[in-house]
């Protein structure tokens, strides 16, 4: 390794030369080949690109919920590829957020149960867990709808609380898989506003996933996937 | 930590109402049946084992004619009281040899009747049959020895001619005798064979001799062996005494025989060990059923169950406590199941025992089999799936169909 200089100053997350292959033998197939990715602490950076172009697998990889074929992945420093399934577990519990593509929420529990859920892993106490768990619903435009379950939301509903689930602990880094992928133009707008000003005034650092470019438009910086690769990148304006 | 773990998978019981109530179903079921079913069948043990005690241990009953199955007795002469005298002679380790007539009346006692049966014997019948008394006397040496009208009732008899009062000293007609009640015996109960046994009128010998048959004639002859004696012995020198008093050649047949209770007991053991043998196999069927149910049930929302450990993993959980968790949502629900089935199993018994009229016998090691049977199923079927959902990448468990 010649990087004695990148090491003095790592950036807060590095991704260098990451693959992740699905299938064996002749069905191998790379979703990702070869990603080299830098983010800095408090960026708030987009990625864009056709579906299929690994943009899902790479954020998965980002949020610590898949391993990479090959590669390396430091977040803060740190080897996260070297990591026991206890210390990504608590990467996640103490630093990450994460926003599905499909929601993943849990049926039949109330939409401030599942915003709960991560205060209660991280043993936030019950009275402090619910006033945060309340906040983050309202700041998401779902005061009042506490205790519906998601089968009684409509789908952008559901999308809003699983992002309030994803910001409720404040963490370090979040993760959104196309966040607004099911919210009309101005829900998408708020939300965007939201993300902002979590980056800006909590100085959590935003990895985005989307295909609007008026969404994009939010971030600091747009990087572009093609072929389970990064192909530009360019400083947003 | 512990506490929120709780927390979570009370919440997690309560969210899955349909399948917790199934879950515990499956364990009531199991636990229940077993436990009723070993319940019952405990009781009709104790009631036979308490029948068969009645009777009277080590007891032999002789009587004339070859016994060739039930009713089917050929004829024969009797025995005769120098029989009785010389089978207490000659044969050791007896306890009470008792000379037996018997007959039927009508007792008539104020303006209430009963129909019953007399028994003629000494003192000794009352030794050989286990019979205590309850209240008044046996018979006193000259009764017996002159044929004095006197008798000692049944409670069945005492039930049906006096009520709830004292019979002794009061006088009973039968046919035409009139008869002093001079004492009555405790109450047995029903015989295994589903007699009243306590349906009866002892009399001495000589009296039901004179007033009923009219012959010296002596019935039957039961007697009790020593505790120390063994009833095969006795058989074969009553056998060999009787033969001899009888005057039968080599060749001939007994024309009399010799039966033991104990062979009537162990009947009745082996067709007691055959119900509960039976009843047990019912039993661990439902125990298997409920486990299947449960198995079933469990199985059916893994894929669920993994989805929703993706989740908790994605979010922060930590394997053990994901695992802790579903492992408390099992046993408490185990647990829970299996408490109800004991409490619904005891008091479905409790009754079903009062409706047969057997004792209430619940064996508390066949209880705590059943529970942490049904419970080790609800726990391996509701904790192993969790156990390998949680040991997956989070994205794996996420897309788990
Ligand atoms: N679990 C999987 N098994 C096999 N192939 C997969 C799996 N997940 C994703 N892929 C493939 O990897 C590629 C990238 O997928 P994805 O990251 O979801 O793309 P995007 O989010 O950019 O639309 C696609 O060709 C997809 O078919
Ligand atoms: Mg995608």
């Amino acid at each position: 390794m010649t990087a004695t200089a990148e090491n003095a100053a790592p950036p807060f997350i590095r991704l260098r030369g990451i693959t992740k292959a699905y299938g064996i033998g002749d069905a191998l197939t790379y979703a990702l080949h070869g990603v080299d990715l830098d983010i800095a602490k408090e960026d708030f950076v987009s990625i864009m690109g056709p579906s299929g172009s690994g943009k899902s697998t790479c954020m998965n990889i980002l949020g610590c919920l898949d391993t990479p074929t090959s590669g390396q992945y430091l977040f803060g420093g740190l080897e996260v590829s070297r990591m026991s399934r206890k210390q990504l577990a608590s990467l996640r519990r103490y630093y990450l957020g994460f926003v599905f593509q499909g929601f993943n929420l849990l049926n039949r529990t109330s939409a401030i149960e599942n915003v709960e859920l991560p205060l209660m892993y991280r043993g936030t106490p019950a009275k402090k867990r619910r006033e945060l768990s309340r906040q983050a619903l309202k700041i998401v435009g779902l005061e009042g709808r506490e205790s519906h379950t998601p089968g009684e939301l409509s789908g952008g509903q559901q999308q809003r609380v699983a992002i309030a689930r994803a910001i409720v602990t404040s963490p370090a880094v979040l993760f959104a898989d196309e966040p607004t992928g099911n919210l009309d133009t101005s829900r998408s707008h708020e939300i965007m506003e939201l993300l902002v000003g979590l980056n800006q005034e909590k100085g959590i650092t935003i990895v985005m996933v989307t295909h609007e470019p008026d969404m994009a438009e939010y971030s600091k910086r747009i990087i572009h996937f093609v072929d389970g690769h990064v192909a530009t990148e360019k400083e947003a304006a | 930590m512990l506490f929120n773990t709780i927390l979570l998978a009370l919440r997690d019981i309560r969210r899955n109402v349909m399948r917790s109530v199934l879950t515990i179903l499956g364990i009531i079921i199991g636990v229940g049946a077993v436990i009723t079913l070993v319940t019952i069948g405990n009781g009709t043990t104790a009631q036979v084992t308490g029948q068969i005690a009645s009777m009277g241990t080590n007891v032999l009953m002789i009587s004339p004619g070859q016994h060739r199955g039930p009713g089917q007795d050929s004829a024969a002469p009797s025995f005769t009281l120098q029989d009785v005298q010389a089978i207490r002679k000659e044969i050791g380790s007896l306890k009470a040899v008792a000379p037996v007539v018997s007959a039927n009346a009508t007792a008539v006692a104020g303006n209430k009747n009963w129909s019953t049966s007399i028994t003629g014997s000494s003192n000794d019948f009352f030794i050989v049959r286990n019979w205590i008394i309850e209240s008044g006397r046996t018979f006193e040496q000259a009764e017996l020895l002159t044929g004095r009208a006197v008798c000692v009732v049944g409670q069945t008899v005492r039930k049906n001619l006096f009520a709830e009062d004292d019979p002794v000293g009061k006088n009973i007609r039968l046919g035409k005798v009139s008869c002093q009640v001079i004492g009555q015996l405790q109450e047995k109960g029903q015989s295994s064979m589903g007699r009243d046994q306590d349906d009866l009128i002892v009399m001495p010998l000589l009296t039901v001799q004179r007033r009923f048959s009219g012959n010296r004639d002596v019935a039957g002859i039961q007697l009790s062996v020593e505790d120390s004696g063994s009833t095969e012995q006795a058989t074969e020198e009553l056998i060999i005494l009787l033969r001899k008093r009888r005057h039968l050649a080599d060749s001939e047949e007994d024309n009399f025989n010799v039966r033991d209770t104990k062979e009537l007991a162990a009947m009745l053991t082996g067709t007691t060990k055959t119900m509960t043998a039976l009843l047990s196999a019912v039993a661990a069927v439902s125990l298997l059923v409920g486990g299947i149910g449960i198995m079933n049930i469990m199985l059916v929302s893994v894929t669920e169950r993994t989805r929703e450990i993706g989740i908790r993993l994605a979010i922060g959980a930590f394997e053990h406590e994901v695992m802790l968790q579903f492992l408390t949502e099992s046993v408490v629900l185990s647990s829970l199941g299996g408490i109800v089935g004991i409490i619904i199993a005891l008091i479905s018994s409790y009754g079903i025992t009062l409706m047969l009229e057997l004792p209430f016998l619940p064996d508390f090691q066949i209880i705590i089999i059943a529970f942490l049977f049904s419970a080790a199923v609800g726990v391996i079927f509701g904790y192993f799936p969790a156990l390998k959902a949680a040991r997956l990448d989070p994205i794996d468990a996420l897309r788990h169909e």
